[in-house]
């Protein structure tokens, strides 16, 4: 086993409640020790420090202080309330309690002598004790040197609360402004200082697309997931963190087959696709990768089992008459609650958003297959870091439903060639069938052949295929082309001359 | 004696320290001097009475509020440069 690490002491963390920042830091927040969250102006920095004292009030029954700097408690209480948070409740329910150091509007300060912050550390230690505290976030500490002239006074105290928030036991956050993405970790080059922990939150501008990540800088003696992870902010739940590499490769695989819908591929399979497995069906544009998808969904639905479909390039009422075209009928199928077709327009929302929301559905359907038809529809609005995150995730929930995942990828010319589709998911996924046209003799004909299937022997044969009112029909391998992968077939039948 | 020229103070500190007693001392002689006699001092400890800072919104100490005669004023440190003090006070225009 690598996950025990023997004589290593450990320091307690606390789960913050965030989705998938938990998971990245390895289980939350150093307790009672300061992490600086780090972030460029809209970067949901304070976002960060809301949620985390509404999860703690949340899950764990943690009382929170929020110390701002910056915006004025009513704004905080306002700009929360949409995502479901009501401060005014918790305040009452003695929850929650603003220590408010917000600047007094038009009130200027005059500087004679030395002074020290020993009332704003009073008020929080008054303030941790009467509602007796766990958590505790300020916001921001840009705003705190912006009230006072000497930056080494401010330094100082931020220090000693900081030494005081640990001797009282409470974990809390302090976030920093920066003023660029990569570069110094806050504008007054101290921040990281202040604290054992620094995470980062960013808020790129990647080929006209924002994308958010955070990362774990600094996690003093303690573990943690490197390198930034994508996340999104949610109405109704706040910050999503997408972690990748925080996911386990704990997923059984089943050597129980299940049908691909179409005989004469299950046959080519081995006898059928592994219930625990991901396909991957690629092609040009017409080969006939709805009509897989199409025959799968029938198959999952003959045997009693719950189909969900994804539809990203077409509409229901198309895919409801393609079926139909093929003999399958989508109506029944969905009436009998055995089919979900989802249609949605990849442009109508962030890569991210519709990871959020596919993972939602799925949660609650419950199928025992899922199509996604065409995942390579996806790339058009990523780019291709956030496309790759996202199969990789999303192949990575599937899998860990422990269900039958069949995606299919468009290839950007018609003869062959592979999709970016293609190069991120090739090594996730258990079988790859690739459908290819093939022109010989001045026809066109279509081609499929299956080109991986991990545990299984399968049919290496490039089987010529047709298409017809009952659906797919395989037929003779095409002997004597050569090429036809590449997208360039050959004949290669020397002997042979032209009648 | 004239009460538009009554200045009501309010001084904030941390606790009675050495630096606390010598701010105390700095600005009562600066008030003897220029108006003496005519002020009321309020001395508040914070470590003591913290609602109070969170109510008034003081964050350094010590924090002078000048509360009359009007506008209302902050100074903060130990009363060191005088000028200064009398410049936020508003007995020195300028």
């Amino acid at each position: 086993m690598f996950t025990h690490i023997p004589n290593y002491p450990q320091i307690e963390k606390i789960e913050t409640g965030i989705l998938g920042f938990d998971l990245i830091s390895s289980g939350g927040l150093p307790k009672g020790r300061t992490t600086l969250v780090s972030g460029t102006a809209g970067s949901a920095k304070t976002l960060f420090a809301v949620q985390f004292l509404a999860e703690g009030i949340l899950r764990s029954g943690d009382t929170g202080v929020f110390v701002t700097f910056e915006e004025e408690p009513a704004d905080i209480r306002r700009n929360v309330k949409s995502l479901g948070w009501d401060i005014e409740t918790w305040e009452a329910a003695g929850k929650w309690l603003f220590v408010d150091a917000s600047p007094e509007p038009g009130e200027d300060q005059v500087e004679s002598g030395r002074y020290d912050l020993g009332a704003l550390l009073a008020r929080i230690e008054h303030a941790v004790a009467r509602i007796g505290a766990a958590r505790l976030s300020m916001d921001s500490l840009g705003a705190i040197f912006a009230q006072f002239r000497d930056a080494a006074i401010v330094r100082s105290e931020l220090f000693r609360i900081a030494y005081v928030l640990r001797q009282l036991k409470v974990t809390s956050i302090m976030t920093s402004e920066r003023t660029q993405e990569y570069g110094e970790i806050g504008r007054f080059g101290v921040e990281e200082f202040v604290a054992d922990n620094v995470v980062i939150l960013r808020n790129v501008l990647e080929d006209e697309k924002r994308r958010r990540t955070m990362e774990i800088l600094k996690y003093r003696g303690t573990s943690h997931q490197k390198g930034e992870f994508p996340f999104t902010i949610v109405s109704g739940r706040g910050i999503l963190a997408m972690p990748l590499s925080a996911m386990e490769l704990n997923q059984k695989s089943s050597n129980v087959r299940i049908s691909s819908g179409n005989d004469e591929l299950d046959a080519m399979c081995g006898g059928g696709f592994f219930r625990d497995s991901i396909i991957l069906a690629s092609g040009a544009t017409g080969t006939g990768k709805t009509l897989i998808t199409t025959e799968f969904l029938n198959g999952g639905a003959k045997h009693g089992e719950r189909c969900l479909l994804f539809a990203f390039e077409e509409s229901r009422e198309q895919l409801f008459r393609n079926a139909e075209g093929w003999g399958i009928d989508f109506e029944t199928m969905e009436a009998s609650g055995l089919l979900k077709v989802v249609c949605a327009y990849p442009e109508a929302a962030s890569l991210e958003d519709h990871l959020i929301e596919m993972k939602d559905i799925i949660e609650n359907f419950k199928p025992d297959r899922i199509a996604v038809d065409s995942l390579s529809a996806m790339e058009r609005v990523a780019t291709p870091r956030g496309f790759r995150e996202f199969v990789i995730s999303l192949t990575s929930f599937i899998k860990h439903q422990e269900v039958a995942g069949l995606f299919t990828s468009t290839t950007p010319t018609l003869m062959g060639g592979v999709s970016v589709t293609e190069t991120h998911i090739s090594t996730l996924t258990d079988s790859i069938i690739l459908l290819r046209y093939v022109e010989t003799n001045g026809s066109m004909r279509r081609g499929l052949t299956v080109l991986k299937m991990r545990g299984s022997i399968h049919d290496k044969d490039i089987l010529e295929f047709t298409i017809d009112s009952s659906g797919m029909h395989l037929g003779a391998p095409f002997l004597h082309v050569t090429g036809i992968l590449a997208g360039n077939p050959r004949d290669a039948s020397f002997g042979s001359h032209i009648e | 004696m004239d009460l538009a020229t009554q200045y009501l103070l309010k001084l904030f500190v941390a606790g009675r320290s050495a630096r606390t007693e010598q701010a105390i001392a700095n600005l009562r002689g600066l008030c003897e001097g220029e108006f003496p006699g005519n002020y009321e001092l309020v001395i508040i400890d914070v470590l003591l009475q913290p609602a109070i800072a969170e109510a008034m919104k003081i964050l350094a100490t010590p924090t002078l509020i000048k509360e009359g005669p009007l506008p209302v004023r902050r100074i903060i440190g130990d009363f060191s440069d005088k000028e200064k003090v009398l410049a936020g006070i508003g007995l020195l225009a300028r």
